[in-house]
Parts: C-alpha cells; structure tokens; sequence
C-alpha cells in the first residue's frame, strides 16, 4: 500500500481519530462514577476537616451526617430557601457566575458537643485558575474555628502552599468583624507587623513570600463570600438575643 | 545484549536527555521545587515515554509519512490523558498531587523527541528499552535539581524539615531565590558543568 496517498493518509486520520476517541469516552464514562464518589468524599472531609474532624476519605459519610445538623442555602436577603438540596445541587463555581441576588449562599451548620459551628464554602480567584476552601465560624458568628483551602493550579511551593497546615493554622481564632460589627474579612498581608500571629484581632494573618497573588486571592474571596451572609447571621443574632431574653424571663419567673 | 544495554545507560550519562540535549528544560524548571513532585512526575512520564514509545513502534510501518507529527501528538495526549483518569477513579490523591504536571507530560519535548528519533524506526523492544532509559536519564536530574532546591530553598526534603532549628537559630536564611524558576535553570548549569568536567566525551573540540 502506498503509505504517501492521500487516500491513506486521510483514512489512517479517521480511524485513528475514531479509535481514540472511543478509548477516551469509554474510559471517562466507566470511571465517571468513581471519580464522582471521591470529589463527594473530599467535600465532606474538608467541611469536617474545618470543625476539626480529621478523617479518611472512607469514613467521611459517616462523620458527615453525624456532625453535621443543617444545610442550609442562604438567600441574599437573609432568608432560608428550604427547596435547594445544598450539599448536592450547589455548585459555587457557577453560583459565583450569578449575581449576587440570585445566588443559593450555602451554609453547613455543624454540632459537636452541643457546640455549633457554621461552616461556610468559599471560592475565589488565585493566580493561574481557581481557588476555594472552607470557613467555619464559632457560635459567636466572628470568630475563626478553623479553615482549609484548596486549589486548582497554585505554583507548587508557592501558590500552593496555601493548603498547608502551617498556613491555614495562623486563620485559628482570628476574628472576622471588628468591635463595632463591621466587616474586615481576614488579609493575608505582606507587611503584617505580627508574624508570630500573636494578635487574634488585627484580621491580618503573615504572608506566604513569593505567592503575592495567590495570598490577595485568599483575602478577597473571604471577604467577598462573608459579605453575603451577613444579613443571615444578623438574623440569628436577633433571634438568639430574643431566645436568651425570653429565657431570662423564665428564670425571673 | 549490550547494544540493548546501551539503550538504557546512554541516556542516563553521555546521551542524558536534560544536560546534553537540553530537552525537557520547561518541566525541569517548573516542577522541582519540590522533591515530592518531581518523583511523582519522574514516575508518570517513565509510565507515559514506555508506553507511546512501545505504541508508535508497532505503528511505525502503518504510520502515514506525512501526519507522523500529529500522530504521535494523539497518542502521548491520549495515553496522558488515559493516565489522568484512572489516577482520578483508584488513586485520588496522587492525581490530586501531580494536578497540573501531568497534562504538562504531553507538551514534553523529550517524549516526542524520542518518538520522532526513535520509535519511528526501530522495534518494540529496543523502542521500550529506549523510553524507560530517556525517562530515568530524566527523572534523576529532575530529582537532583528539586533535591538542592528544595534543600536550600525551603530547608526540607519530601516536606521534612532537615536542617535543624539551631542553625537557624545562629542566624541562617533559607534561601528564597533557589524557589523561584531562575535558580533551576542555574542548577542545571551546575550540574552540566559538574558533568562535562568529568565525562570527557562531552568535551567539544575546537
């Protein structure tokens, strides 16, 4: 056969091109499921791994429904739309795409040891591609009980070092709003006059050197995904105090 | 035998794909700030070089002259991509580690060097051997670079700490030079040059 013929040429492209084809679709669709299963998992570790639960991807499930009570997806204006599944249905890759009237803020309220936690998923922009994670607040709604971040494409020993346990440690017990209840988000910051992170209410935590970008990507995403909830924790707030009035009104009877 | 033999020892010393061809330099570069990464990316293109190696080898003879190129292009993207998704569905977290690295795998110039060079015109077996020996005479330089940079860059190994507090503590600075991309060019040079002084086949005349 003449290996120089158009004819062959553009024959061996087509099978080869259907052949490959094949091969790829069979493999992505038989292990779709799989792969599915442990981004699932992975969710779950990290939301517990927040709260300070530290599991293996095969217990995960288990913890997860144990710890964690509600699922909540917040509206804007503060409200709860109990229709939305939102461990499920909600995507913030592409809630972020919405505007923010629109968007389903999910949040997971954990209990341990009669203690809540609210667990809040967090998504920004690093300097090659995606960044995200996990922030879970104290009952006090202000304080940082632990966070966990992750990445798509961070510059490995860089960028990248954010998932680290060493960084994420210095997000413990940091506090979100400032005295008068205004937000301040945490910033990763270059010129923290802090580094040993003694000081819990400046809402700085040391940079990373060389990961500038990735760092500010951190500070945005924070403040930015925060922002919309705090009509809702407003609303908890306001509902707690009259709790505690209304019981303190028992007591006085 | 030994012809064969040479095909796995050339590559690692007088024919090394990094230090004599300068092929591969980009990964080399990028992803040796750390030894972890580096042995995991050694491994996945040992993996990726023998198998489109062994591949385009028993293709060679229906391969059309003309559209060699984008075939060998279709299947180190396709064997890569193969990789990635069964890493993905058995072993999650080493696909989480080499994340980006492993579609970086297809723009690697020493799998299609040795393609073109190599598996083109030769047999399965010697292809095979030739792969793995290309792949190995890259990953120990690739490990040899991330060892110094990671070393004094970030004074770890694998993400161990190994220098001890003390000498930090007698005012030593990890140096933050040696992560950035410029320091691994630098390295290569170093070791280029630790070679060429002792291989005397290197030595250019003139």
């Amino acid at each position: 056969m003449n290996r120089d013929s158009n004819v062959y040429t553009f024959t061996f492209a087509a099978l080869m091109v259907f052949v490959v084809a094949s091969v790829l679709a069979f493999t992505s669709f038989s292990l779709k499921d799989l792969q599915n299963e442990n981004v699932r998992k992975e969710k779950m570790q990290n939301i517990l791994s927040t709260v300070g639960i530290q599991t293996d991807r095969e217990g995960a499930e288990k913890l997860f429904d144990q710890y964690i009570k509600e699922q909540l997806a917040v509206q804007s204006d503060g409200s709860i739309d109990n229709s939305v599944n939102v461990f499920k249905e909600v995507k913030l890759a592409l809630e972020l795409k919405k505007s923010p009237d629109s968007q389903d803020f999910p949040l997971y309220v954990a209990e341990i040891d009669s203690e809540k936690f609210y667990i809040i998923p967090i998504r920004g922009n690093g300097l090659w591609n995606a960044i995200f994670g996990y922030i879970s607040l104290k009952e006090d709604l202000n304080t940082i009980k632990g966070v966990v971040f992750d990445h798509v494409g961070e510059t490995a020993g860089l960028g990248a070092e954010i998932t680290q346990d060493w960084f994420i440690e210095r997000f413990i017990d940091e506090k979100l709003f400032d005295a008068n209840r205004n937000l301040m988000g945490i910033t990763v910051s270059k010129t923290n006059n802090d580094p040993s992170n003694l000081d819990k209410t400046d809402h700085e935590v040391d940079a990373i050197s060389g990961a500038t970008i990735t760092g500010d990507g951190v500070t945005d995403m924070i403040k930015e995904r925060i922002t919309h909830y705090v009509p809702y924790f407003e609303f908890i707030k306001s509902t707690n105090s009259i709790a505690a009035m209304s019981g303190n009104n028992l007591n006085l009877n | 035998m030994s012809k064969n033999k040479v095909l796995l020892t050339d590559p690692l010393d007088d024919n090394n794909p990094i230090t004599v061809q300068v092929l591969g330099i980009c990964s080399a570069l990028a992803i040796t700030v750390q030894l972890k990464a580096a042995i995991v990316m050694s491994l996945s293109v040992v993996a990726v070089m023998a198998a489109s190696n062994v591949t385009i080898s028993i293709l060679r003879d229906l391969i059309p002259n003309r559209i060699r190129i984008i075939v060998q292009l279709v299947v180190v993207a396709s064997m890569v991509v193969l990789v990635d998704q069964v890493l993905r569905a058995y072993a999650y977290d080493v696909s989480k580690e080499l994340s980006i690295f492993i579609g970086l795998i297809i723009t690697n110039c020493i799998v299609m060097g040795r393609l073109e060079a190599f598996a083109l015109g030769n047999g399965v077996w010697r292809s095979f051997l030739d792969g793995v020996g290309n792949a190995f005479g890259y990953a120990w330089i690739l490990i040899l670079v991330a060892f110094f940079r990671e070393l004094f860059g970030s004074g770890k190994l694998l993400g161990i700490q190994v220098i001890p507090d003390f000498i930090y503590e007698m005012g030593y600075v990890d140096n933050g030079l040696m992560l950035l991309s410029p320091m691994a060019l630098i390295t290569v040079g170093l070791i280029i040059w630790v070679q060429r002084s002792r291989n005397r086949k290197l030595i250019e005349q003139g």
